[in-house]
């Protein structure tokens, strides 16, 4: 049965009214080669018993051994607390309460994870959180066209040592607006953008991307980036892990002078306390300085007075959504990844700015162990000779990626992310990343299982 | 009833134009849509040297009311925008007319100062649309 409460009357009826003979006129608008007749790879619906049944046989194939893979997504610990909290009654909702008579409680909590969010980054402003990092990066770009009132190109500079994926799905975004990304290539003995790598007459473009860790986990040099960008009248996305950001110097503070900072901040929230999943949902975050706030997209919570003079909370800035701007709005994205972030906000306020401290430290540290433990083994090198943050990149000499990963998954640990399909010319290379997560012992059992996979190839 | 100053040219979209001697033109919104729209919170502006074809959407003023874009009312050069709205975007609301104009044109097609409304016939459409 569909959920449709109209009868066959009220629908003849409200045709009729508007002259319209049936409801798919109502789309001849769209080319025919546009229109999609039936969905062939969508399933018929299941039971619930079914449904059950099936997810439960997909959860299986998670959690298959320990994880060293990050390239975007990484295992941290959750305190119990976290989802314990998020989901009681007053915060679980299929979707963000956002009207200030019932919602001063879930307003607070986003207008807290907004304070938290630019503390972290060094930032004037936050949203109330996107839907996820590579969507994000979509939204800094076209907010950064916007923005840049001085440049007419339309260009964005991005770095390949931007995560693929958001890449891909930038581009997806923007390629229809007139918007074009041109790539900038890393140096292969850092792996990070150098000076040499920038242009030297870079032209009118809109913004810079900068990556902080970047794909490879390396550490860009941020500040001369950020620099040049403003010496030639880019604005600034940066792109950050948050983990990250408890250690490292904040984009708000990268570069130098009066316009020191980047403009626009964005990334993947999913470190902040939300499980792995298998890939979602997670939740995107972005910060800007005040003077572009109003090109920002996404909800903004902000705090005022009621007519008694007491505080509260309510949306802000709307002028720029899109039931008041129509097509003239910052996004048509017009909600938040509210439950996602209430984790994140209770995550943040539990760890406090010294657990997150604590919780990076042993992220570099670990993966810095890892490191020098396998490039210590014959046949397996280290490629870049950058400071990296909690993931980097090793090659090996005598035996391909995959059938590494395949003989450690084996031996119940995965490995790693394979380079070899997006970054072709780094040879068999493989990016891995330790966690808090990983113990002394799982460091072991991965330096153990790859010298048994090297033996056992190489015989 | 709003005012309408009888020295200044208009457009049906509700701003207005002073030709000035030095020929430049000055450009902002009528008293009467400052009070359609209610108290301003918010003025984007153009950018120094940006080149406006006539009915560009050249700014935007948002009110609490409303956001509404506001239309190059002739072609021309932008030599000169009024910074003050910045802070003080109630300017408007308080004075549509001088402290609150919000660019300068150098017009570029002479003809096109014609085709503007006089005072008496921007008076009469803003009667109209009342009714």
């Amino acid at each position: 049965m569909p959920f449709i409460p109209h009868t066959e009357d009220d629908v003849r009826s409200m045709l009729d009214s508007i002259g319209a003979d049936s409801i798919n006129d109502l789309f001849d608008e769209i080319p025919e080669e546009l229109k999609i007749s039936a969905l062939n790879h969508v399933p018929t619906g299941c039971t619930e018993m079914e449904i059950s049944r099936l997810m439960s046989e997909h959860a299986t194939r998670d959690n298959q051994g320990r994880c060293f893979l990050g390239a975007g997504a990484y295992e941290h610990h959750i305190p119990a607390a976290i989802w314990e909290i998020t989901t009681r009654g007053e915060f679980y909702s299929a979707y963000t309460p956002y009207q200030a008579e019932a919602s001063q409680g879930t307003l607070q909590l986003i207008y807290e994870y907004q304070s938290m969010m630019t503390q972290l980054m060094a930032m004037d402003v936050s949203n109330a959180s996107l839907y996820d990092g590579a969507s994000g990066l979509a939204e800094a770009i076209l907010m950064a066209v916007r923005a840049n009132r001085k440049s007419k190109s339309r260009r964005i500079l991005i770095p390949k040592t931007v995560n693929p994926i958001y890449r891909q799905v930038s581009d997806t975004i923007i390629k229809n607006q007139g918007i074009t990304l041109k790539e900038l290539d890393f140096d292969a003995t850092t792996g990070t953008i150098s000076a040499s790598s920038l242009p030297d007459e870079p032209g009118d473009i809109a913004a810079l991307v900068i990556p902080m860790p970047n794909f490879f986990g390396s550490l860009e040099d941020v500040d001369t980036l950020t620099d040049w960008a403003h010496q030639h009248g880019a604005l600034v996305i940066a792109v950050v892990n948050p983990t990250a950001m408890a250690l490292l110097t904040p984009p708000g503070e990268w570069g130098s002078g009066d316009n020191a900072g980047a403009d626009i901040v964005c990334g993947e929230g999913q470190p902040l306390g939300i499980p792995l999943s298998s890939g979602g949902p997670y939740f995107g975050f972005m910060c800007c300085k005040q003077q572009y706030v109003r090109q920002m997209p996404g909800r903004i919570v902000g705090r005022t007075v009621d007519l008694e003079g007491k505080p509260g909370f309510t949306l802000t800035l709307q002028a720029r959504e899109q039931h008041i701007r129509r097509s003239k709005a910052t996004s048509n994205i017009c909600t938040n990844q509210g439950l996602m972030v209430t984790a994140a906000t209770i995550y943040m306020a539990l760890l406090g700015g010294e657990g997150l401290q604590q919780v990076a430290r042993t992220a570099h540290q670990q993966t810095r162990q890892l490191h020098e433990r396998l490039v210590a083994l014959d046949g397996v090198d280290a490629i870049f000779n950058q400071a990296f943050f909690h993931e980097t990149v090793v090659r090996f000499e005598k035996i391909d990626v995959d059938s590494v990963l395949s003989g450690l998954a084996e031996r119940g640990i995965l490995g790693g992310y394979s380079l070899k399909s997006t970054y072709p010319a780094l040879g068999e290379a493989l990016l891995i990343c330790a966690t808090e997560t990983r113990t002394d012992a799982d460091l072991n059992d991965y330096v153990s299982a790859l010298e048994q996979v090297l033996t056992d190839k190489r015989h | 009833m709003s005012d309408i100053p009888a020295n200044l040219k208009y457009t049906e979209s509700h701003e207005w134009v002073e030709l000035r001697d030095d020929g430049s033109a000055r450009i902002g919104i009528t008293d009467h849509a400052q009070e359609l729209l209610g108290d301003m919170v918010f003025i984007e502006l153009p950018e120094e040297g940006d080149i406006l074809d006539a009915g560009d959407e050249c700014a935007v003023v948002e009110s609490v009311k409303a956001a509404s874009d506001v239309y190059a009312p002739i072609s021309g050069e932008v030599i000169a925008v009024n910074e003050n709205l910045a802070d003080n975007p109630d300017l408007i609301n308080k004075d549509a007319y001088d402290e609150g104009w919000l660019f300068v044109l150098k017009p570029s097609q002479a003809e096109e100062l014609d085709e503007l409304l006089d005072a008496d016939t921007y008076g009469a459409k803003t009667t109209e649309d009342d009714h």
